[in-house]
């Protein structure tokens, strides 16, 4: 049966904006573009749906899951609607700009639909937000896609700004070394993300590792904390190899140059942080406010994903979700008001008219024939007639 | 000002434990958990505060970072997945085994089995890994009346002592997994307020009782 009172209904996950955050987003994602272009990034508008394997190639094994599939009645084939807007990016870069552009730097928004809403975040259809960098591998580009990602955070505006740093090499070296099996990876994975020390250390117990390796995989879990956790983890890991010490070596890097930059951000460290680690290849971020269950924004490095497309370069960014951010903004929008003008056909109304559009103002005609007061219709200002001169008045 | 550390308790069964094992930790409610109606609850620390809520929904509470933290049993943990949280600490309380049981005198039928369980997660995975395909009842409580009244053939259902399995003439057939109490936190929270949720991490554990998972089953 049919429910004609159900009509109105939005499947769930699903979300439309009414006045006045559709314009207050809409102003907020130009804003951030033009940050993004003064900071020299390039704008690309990725398509809404691709080939499947393209879509789903080189990216978390997560995203299969949340990603709708269609078939293409033209060709037969299987279609994607993205689901992340990062490897689209990613495939761009490597197929059509690496050939022209030594370093890339690209930008980009849009709308995702995500087949399942991820346990935390109901919205099935966000409007991503991010900037990639390609073609360096140097710190200074991770530190400049941090950078650029609080700034994201402080223009929108969001204060108290938390940001959270890892690096995926420090287990992968770790693991390396332990000479394990690569299928105790995933299940040692799985036990540091969840940070359960009681089942990592019966799990290590199980394990053929002395007891140097088995304290340096628990004491990942507990490596987290403010910027002491680096001098902590030299200690720890003294022995590790050398890939550990250069991972930690570029945490701290990015953490002083930070923080010498950002003083107000709250930097955090957290060495079992490892988001994103079929992918990620280095640093990993996340930036996390207060209240918030989840982390905001996030990104890291990712230097392999081009391979599949023909161009393995390094690559680091950051993404987030623009509805989410316009839901946290410290400041609620503010209705746009205008000016009623009288409908009619008065040359000199209607040059008045012309006039105040012509330097930005709202002008809205009255259709009710005065019949309905202007605050009613939006508008704190009418344009009235003062003798044979038509004028601007507040009401 | 230090950060506030809202803490989730799980009322019934694991409260009982929780409550000394907090003691020891140094951290009382300031009004009796049992007989106020009270949800949430100041303790001897102000920035400290306790919800409590059903066990089902601790993880929930502090996956969204309503709570910082919680007390909830693996079982819970197991049923609703782990997504944003920390399983950080066993704390060693209210342990229990979880297992199948049914009737130890009557053959079970050829075929497939039907299961009455509350955590049809956990039974699904735990039948699946042995190749066996099951029917899966829902359940919300006394399980044990779901195989005398031929509703299932077996009930996945956590054990202590044993005792209401016996009265009702089912025996613990199988087991799954020993369940202990965890002490979960927030991703967000252990990231924002380090320090803070660090040091009632610290507080806990040391409150631990190791010899506490023998003597109780």
């Amino acid at each position: 049966m049919i429910l004609t009172h159900n009509r109105w209904l939005l499947p769930d996950g699903v979300q439309e904006l009414l006045p006045p955050d559709a314009a207050e987003v809409e102003a907020r994602r130009a804003q951030l573009l033009a940050l993004y272009d003064r900071w020299g990034y390039d704008l690309v508008m990725p398509a809404m749906m691709e080939f499947r394997d393209s879509l789903l190639t080189g990216t978390a094994r997560a995203l299969e899951e949340k990603t709708f599939t269609l078939v293409d009645q033209s060709s037969g084939r299987l279609l994607a609607v993205r689901s992340d807007m990062t490897p689209q990016v990613a495939r761009i870069d490597a197929h059509l700009l690496a050939a022209d552009r030594p370093v890339s730097r690209l930008c980009y928004c849009g709308h995702l639909l995500h087949a399942k809403a991820d346990g935390l975040d109901p919205n099935r259809s966000p409007l991503q937000i991010g900037a990639e960098l390609f073609g360096h591998a140097g710190i200074e580009a991770d530190i400049e896609i941090v950078s650029l990602m609080i700034e994201t955070l402080q223009a929108i505006p969001l204060r108290r700004i938390a940001l959270d740093l890892g690096h995926v090499g420090i287990f992968r070296g770790l693991f390396i070394a332990s000479g394990l099996d690569a299928r105790f990876e995933d299940l040692l994975f799985d036990m540091l993300q969840r940070k359960s020390i009681p089942e990592l250390k019966t799990f290590l117990a199980g394990l053929d590792l002395d007891d140097r390796q088995r304290q340096q995989f628990c004491q990942l879990a507990l490596l987290n904390g403010g910027l002491e956790v680096i001098a902590e983890a030299r200690q720890v890991l003294s022995d590790a190899p050398a890939a550990c010490h250069a991972a930690l070596d570029q945490i701290a890097t990015v953490a002083e140059a930070i923080g010498a930059r950002y003083p107000q951000v709250q930097i955090h460290c957290d060495l079992s942080e490892l988001r994103g680690y079929d992918y990620h290849t280095g640093l990993v971020f996340a930036a996390f406010l207060p209240g918030q269950g989840r982390e905001v924004a996030r990104g890291g490095r990712y230097d392999a994903v081009g391979e599949v497309f023909g161009n393995a370069r390094p690559a680091t960014g950051f993404s987030t979700d623009l509805l989410a951010l316009h839901a946290l903004a410290a400041e609620p929008a503010t209705p746009r008001t205008g000016i009623l003008a009288p409908a009619g056909k008065d040359a000199q109304l209607g040059r008045l008219i012309d006039e105040l559009r012509a330097s930005g103002e709202r002008v809205v005609i009255d259709l009710s024939d005065g019949a309905l007061p202007p605050r009613q219709q939006g508008c704190h200002k009418a344009i009235v007639k003062n003798g044979d001169r038509w004028v601007v008045n507040e009401v | 000002m230090p950060d506030r550390i809202t803490i989730a308790l799980a009322k019934g069964r694991i409260l009982k434990e929780t409550l000394p094992l907090l003691a020891r930790a140094g951290i009382e409610p300031l009004d009796d958990l049992d007989t106020s109606r009270k949800l949430i609850f100041d303790t001897n620390h102000p920035q400290i505060q306790l919800v409590l809520i059903r066990s089902a929904d601790v993880p929930t509470y502090v996956q969204y970072g309503a709570a910082d933290m919680g007390i909830a049993g693996k079982d819970v943990l197991l049923e609703h997945g782990g997504e944003g949280l920390y399983e950080w600490l066993d704390l060693k309380i209210a342990p229990c085994k979880l297992m199948t049981a049914g009737f130890a005198d009557r053959p079970l039928p050829p075929g497939r089995l039907r299961v009455a369980t509350k955590y049809t997660g956990i039974t699904r995975r735990y039948f699946l890994e042995q190749g066996r395909q099951v029917e899966l009842i829902k359940l919300y409580g006394s399980m044990e009346l779901a195989p005398i009244v031929g509703l299932s053939d077996l009930i996945v259902d956590l054990v202590d002592t044993g005792n209401t399995l016996k009265a009702n003439g089912l025996t613990p057939l199988e087991f799954i997994m020993d369940i202990s109490s965890r002490l979960i936190v927030n991703r967000a929270s252990l990231k924002v307020k380090n320090r803070a949720v660090k040091q009632v991490i610290q507080r806990i554990e040391s409150a631990i009782e190791p010899s506490s998972a023998g003597d109780a089953a």
